[in-house]
């Protein structure tokens, strides 16, 4: 992502307030191109039409969770590769835990900080890179 | 108590032989059936007022022996005095950052506005020729330092404006919070609408079960059993405390 900073992301939370604060982040990262939803059943259908290649998500939402996004996302064999970030304020072990056993690629708490998210954003991309060599 | 649209045949008969004393000019005879009417009355308000604390009894009863409510009661509530206390706290903190850092942009953007005037009005009275070599050196060296301090001017403007947008987080937080205490006051209401039913032997007013179907319906996917954001003092037992243990737990998972 370092190289393209023109991909797709998507930005999943069920606060307003968030998602705007996400997405001027990103933007001041350089990732200009965000779309966002206000929960997993929004956020699938936009991602199953295609087109995105990050996918940010709060957890606790209304309707479609993130954790039941992000396994989704895993299940679709269309999705299943598909760079996962998780920023909630659930900050329990265990549910740590269960986002990594269903593929999550980065985890950080609320209240984050914007040097946070472009760590954990430059580090799943560097991997995915490493990954590709 | 006596249905309010029909008449109490008995209390209608003694009224009317009430007045048919009175009239007739029999004082001691009417005193006497007022009395049989008020003590028909005052039987029948014995007996309401019997059957309405029976039942009151009973509520209190069935409400001490009910767990949930006792929990309510006991944790729940003062948990959620914490809740509301630690959104005051948080908001406090958001407006206080937001203000600091408009406090602290403003005077820059006031600075460059009062050099940017000066330097238009000296630029204009170059452009028409008004100014000698000397002051135009002067102007030279102003413009200079103008273009080296706006830089830094901007970076610590725009460096203010992404601590406002960060403060904005307490919004997601505090909500959060609130969604949670709504939850639990519907669930008091519902117990206390539920009192007044056992109490009262009245059915619960249509109202307030429509209102009671639409809080659960708004919060019965609303992940309830998440534990959502910490609260200080109200910690659950497992949680991580900070990024940096979330890094290391990860790390620990071959992240």
């Amino acid at each position: 992502m370092s190289s393209n900073k023109d991909i797709k992301i998507l930005v999943v939370d069920d606060f307003s307030t968030m998602r705007r604060i996400i997405k001027n982040l990103l933007r001041d990262l350089g990732y200009t191109n965000t779309t966002d939803a206000d929960d997993g059943s929004t956020a699938l259908p936009m991602l199953q039409a295609g087109g995105y290649e990050f996918l940010v998500t709060d957890w606790n939402m209304p309707g479609m969770t993130g954790i039941e996004l992000l396994k989704a996302v895993r299940a679709n064999p269309d999705l299943a590769s598909l760079p996962v970030l998780m920023v909630t304020a659930e900050q329990k072990r265990e549910q740590i835990i269960e986002a990594a056993q269903a593929g999550v690629n980065g985890y950080i708490v609320k209240p984050f900080t914007a040097v946070t998210l472009k760590e954990k954003i430059d580090k799943i991309f560097e991997r995915i890179e490493s990954e590709k060599a | 108590m006596t249905d309010n649209n029909t008449v109490d045949v008995e209390t209608l008969a003694r009224a009317k032989e009430y007045v048919k004393q009175l009239e007739a000019g029999n004082q001691a005879q009417a005193d006497l059936v007022l009395g049989e009417i008020t003590e028909l009355r005052e039987s029948e308000l014995f007996n309401e007022l019997g059957r309405l604390t029976r039942d009151f009894h009973e509520a209190i009863n069935g409400f001490n022996s009910d767990e949930r409510i006792s929990l309510m009661a006991s944790s729940e509530i003062p948990d959620a005095k914490e809740r509301l206390n630690y959104v005051i706290e948080k908001t406090d903190e958001a407006a206080h950052i937001t203000l600091t850092a408009v406090e602290a942009a403003l005077p820059i953007c006031d600075s460059l506005d009062g050099t940017l005037a000066g330097l238009n009005d000296a630029w204009e009275r170059f452009l028409s020729k008004e100014m000698d070599a000397a002051e135009f050196r002067k102007l030279s060296v102003t413009m200079k330092n103008f273009l080296n301090s706006s830089n830094s001017d901007l970076t610590a403007v725009k460096s203010n404006l992404n601590e406002i947008l960060m403060a904005q987080g307490f919004q997601d937080i505090t909500g959060q919070i609130i969604k949670r205490v709504i939850t639990l006051v519907s669930e008091v209401e519902k117990s206390l609408v539920e009192l007044v039913r056992l109490g009262s032997g009245l059915s619960v007013p249509a109202a307030v079960e429509k209102n009671e179907q639409s809080e659960k319906s708004k919060t019965a996917s609303n992940g309830a059993d998440l534990d959502g954001p910490q609260v200080p003092g109200l910690e659950s037992d497992t949680i991580v405390q900070s990024q940096d243990d979330v890094d290391d737990l990860l790390s620990s998972l071959g992240f």
